[in-house]
Formats: C-alpha cells, sequence, structure tokens
C-alpha cells in the first residue's frame, strides 16, 4: 500500500491511470456495437493498419506521428465497415487482407529505414504496447482527453440511432434512417480509439479492450442499456487494476490489463450459466 | 385513395431482372399479400418499395401523404438479431426513429406510444423481457409492435409467420388482420397463398407475372 501511494505521487503514474481508465471507457462502448454487428476483429485490423502508418510516420521523421497516424486509420475503417457485406471481398477477408498487409508493410519500411538502432525493440513496444503508457508527456495526456470527451459525447447523443442501426440496419434504412452516415460514424470513433489505444495495450492486444468487456456484459446482462453500462464499468475497473498490479508488480501494462479483462470475462461467464 | 403503385416495375440486383413488368395499384384500407415461390424474387420487390434497392426499371410511386415516417416494416430475422442483449421496450421504442427528427432522445410522447403499441400486441408482461429469450411468435409480436411506432398507415410485413407453428401463425394472422380493419394498409409477403386468400382483398402473384 504504501509503496502504491509512493508510485501515485509520481505524474508518469497519474498519466497513465488517467488515459488507461479514459481509453478502456471509450473502447468498451464501441465494442457492444461491433461484437453485435459482427465486425470483433476490427480491431484487430485497425490497430495493425496504424501500426503500418506509425511506421510510415516514423520513417518520415515526423515529430507528430498523430498527423499521419489517425486519417490512415479512419480512412481504414470507413473502408472495411462501409460496405463490409457487399463488397466483392468479404468483411473478414478485408479485415484479415489489410490487417497482415499493414504489419508486412510497417515492419519492413522499420527495417529498411531504420530510425534508432533497435529496430526490434521499437516494433515490439509498438506491439505490445511495453512501457509507452509511463513514458506519456502533459500533451499527449491532454490530446488523449480531449478525444475520450469527443467520443464518450458522441456516444451518448447518438445512442439511440446507434442502437437501432446496430439492431436492424434494414429496418433503420427502411423508415429513413440515415444508415451509411452512422456507420461512417461508428467507424470514425473506432478508428480514434483504436489509434488511442496503441499507447495503452500496443495494436495487438487492441481488440481485447473492444471485445472482452462487452462480451463479459453480453453473458450476465440482457437489456442493451444495461450492458453498455456494465461493459464501461466492468472495462474500468479492469483497466485500473490491470495497471496498478503492473505497476507494483513490474509486469508489462498491455497484457496484464487484458489478463484482468479475461479473468472478468470469465467470472461473468460462470455467473452467466449459474443464473441461466 | 392510392397509397403506392408500381408501373412497369423490374427488380433485381446488379442490373440483371428477377422479376419483371410489375403493374399494381394499392388503395389506403387494402390487405395487399404478395404470394410466390421461394426465391421467386418476393423479398427483392419489398425491399425495392422500401428503396432499400433501386429498380433496375420503370418506378414505384407513393401516394399523397406517403413519406419515410408513415412506413412501418416488419423484416425477416437476421442472425444478428436472434442473441441480441435488448429488452423488448428497448427494441420497440426503437420504432419511433423516424420521428426523433434533430432531437437525440426520445419523447415523452415517443415512449407512450411504444408503450401503447406494446399493449396492443398483448406483450405488456414480457415489457423488461430479453428479446432473445422469446419465442419465435412472440419476437414476431415485438417487432410488429416496432413497425406500428413507425407508422400510422402502411405496414409492410416480409413473411411474418415463417417459423411458427399453426396456432401461433392463427393468432399473427388475426393480429394483422385486426391492424388492417383498425385502418392499416397491409402488403405481406407470403408463400403461404391458401392462408392468405382467407384475409388478403388484392393478391399478386408473382409466379404469375413471369
Amino acid at each position: 500500500m504504501e509503496k502504491l501511494i509512493m508510485y501515485l505521487g509520481f505524474p508518469f503514474v497519474r498519466y497513465a491511470l488517467i488515459v488507461g481508465v479514459l481509453i478502456a471507457l471509450c473502447s468498451s462502448l464501441l465494442g457492444v456495437t461491433l461484437v453485435l454487428k459482427r465486425y470483433s476483429y476490427i480491431g484487430d485490423g485497425l490497430s495493425h493498419v496504424a501500426f503500418g502508418a506509425l511506421a510510415i510516420a516514423t520513417v518520415l521523421n515526423l515529430t507528430n506521428k498523430m498527423i499521419i497516424i489517425l486519417p490512415l486509420t479512419i480512412l481504414a475503417a470507413i473502408l472495411l465497415l462501409k460496405n463490409g457485406n457487399n463488397s466483392k471481398v468479404k468483411g473478414d477477408a478485408a479485415i484479415a487482407m489489410i490487417s497482415v498487409g499493414a504489419l508486412a508493410f510497417g515492419y519492413l519500411l522499420m527495417n529498411v529505414f531504420p530510425s534508432s538502432a533497435n529496430v526490434s525493440g521499437d516494433v515490439c513496444s509498438t506491439l505490445f504496447g511495453s512501457t509507452s503508457i509511463l513514458t506519456l508527456t502533459k500533451e499527449e495526456v491532454i490530446i488523449c482527453g480531449i478525444l475520450s470527451v469527443c467520443v464518450l459525447v458522441v456516444f451518448v447523443l447518438f445512442y439511440n440511432r446507434i442502437f437501432a442501426v446496430t439492431f436492424d440496419e434494414n429496418f433503420a434504412n427502411a423508415v429513413g434512417t440515415k444508415v451509411n452516415f452512422y456507420n461512417l460514424l461508428i467507424a470514425t470513433i473506432t478508428a480514434v480509439i483504436i489509434v488511442l489505444a496503441m499507447n495503452l495495450v500496443g495494436s495487438l492486444l487492441i481488440s481485447a479492450l473492444v471485445i472482452f468487456p462487452a462480451l463479459s456484459a453480453m453473458s450476465v446482462i440482457k437489456s442493451f442499456r444495461g450492458v453498455t453500462i456494465f461493459s464501461a464499468a466492468s472495462s474500468v475497473i479492469c483497466a485500473f487494476i490491470g495497471i496498478i498490479i503492473s505497476i507494483l508488480g513490474g509486469t508489462p501494462v498491455g497484457s496484464t490489463i487484458v489478463a484482468v479483462d479475461v479473468v472478468m470475462f470469465l467470472i461473468c461467464f460462470v455467473i452467466g450459466k449459474v443464473k441461466g | 385513395m392510392s397509397v403506392l403503385s408500381a408501373k412497369d416495375l423490374a427488380v433485381g440486383y446488379d442490373h440483371s431482372p428477377v422479376l419483371e413488368n410489375i403493374n399494381f395499384t394499392i388503395e389506403a384500407g387494402d390487405y395487399f399479400c404478395i404470394v410466390g415461390e421461394n426465391g421467386s424474387g418476393k423479398t427483392t420487390l419489398m425491399k425495392t418499395i422500401l428503396g432499400l434497392q433501386t429498380p433496375v426499371s420503370g418506378k414505384v410511386e407513393f401516394g399523397e401523404g406517403i413519406e419515410k415516417d408513415s412506413i412501418g416494416y416488419l423484416p425477416q430475422q437476421s442472425d444478428v438479431q436472434r442473441d441480441f442483449p435488448a429488452t423488448v421496450y428497448e427494441i420497440v421504442l426503437s420504432g419511433c426513429q423516424n420521428t426523433l427528427g434533430n432531437r437525440f432522445f426520445y419523447s415523452k410522447a415517443q415512449k407512450e406510444m411504444a408503450l401503447t403499441n406494446i399493449k396492443r400486441m398483448g406483450i405488456l408482461t414480457l415489457k423488461n423481457r430479453c428479446y432473445r429469450e422469446l419465442s419465435g411468435g412472440q419476437q414476431q409480436r415485438v417487432l410488429l409492435a416496432r413497425a406500428l411506432c413507425a407508422t400510422q398507415k402502411l405496414l409492410l410485413l416480409d413473411e411474418p409467420v415463417a417459423g411458427l407453428d399453426p396456432q401461433v401463425t392463427e393468432e399473427m394472422y388475426e393480429l394483422i388482420e385486426d391492424l388492417n380493419k383498425q385502418g392499416h394498409t397491409i402488403i405481406m409477403i407470403s408463400h403461404d397463398i391458401e392462408n392468405v386468400k382467407r384475409y388478403a382483398t388484392k393478391i399478386f402473384n408473382v409466379t404469375e407475372v413471369v
């Protein structure tokens, strides 16, 4: 406990907690919709695109890498979500293709144009998030805060429409709701969250932040509103516990959070089964 | 008063028509049934009427006063819905989405309308139950209540009795007949020609057109 209080005295630890909780909150909100729309894997695909974009930004030696990462990831999200079910390449294949392609090109770029001496170390920290959350600057925390609040506000305001579009696209379309616009909105928010979450858990584990809280909630709760709230709460709690454990135990932040999420899911799953 | 008419309509995908030479007029208060075998293009026709698909040629014309906010639609169930965590009330309320306008949240009147329609469908006791735990017949009632929230006039029903057992099918038909008597214009797709003959005022058989 004393150790914990001592650690909380460091600003970088507080930053990590703030950013971690915000990202966990945002990703879990969208997670419910993505899982129900059968897009569980989009987090994974987009995070690899973000990794590829990061590689480009690194090679170009940009100081503000977001300028490249965010637009490219949003673009990929829109391409994937927009015509997922009507295009020639089906949804899951399209995600797999873009995901692996971006990962390969990213790694290739980083190797051909190495920007630092330790390429494999860089790559590893991007993929698994290792310690980057503990090296956040104040500016990054502020940017993350602003984007998180935007995501939250948009989600709350459009909650009813997001529900309508998730439950039944055909009905929504038939009665005149602009389904394409809302799909675009969901795609954009997803991309923003993925880019934010890269700092926290790294690009390989982002899917976990998106799907685990949603799946935990769905196995115990029966209303959409309840699922959304439970998912957000469990995600925040897991992220908080995960970060604390990783600080005290010196474990990697990303994988610790995901491990806590997995435990939470197992508990919820068992409770759901027992309750029937 | 004509609610909807099709003129030399051809429907299909990617410019290749599944159904051609479709001509019909639906008057207010009609119980209009589109019948035909599975795969004959009934759903494609319905989607074209709803504007979810563009016609290959010809056109669908709506009568005066029929806008997007006067159409209620009961689609066939999709995989996504079968295990969807949402309560009956949440789903029925989502039928009011076409009258949201520029507002973000549902008004008190809309919430009352959802409740009224839940009562009308006789599923008030299921109001807070989870959709995925309901029987097929109950689920159809929920979707019908939602469609009623979206419209006062025109109801389009795509195979409303598909997969229901005979008794529930009968109840569903009676429910729809009641709605028709209360002034709703019904457009229904079915492959159950025998039963449809007992209720429909007009029958459009797609297999006879081609």
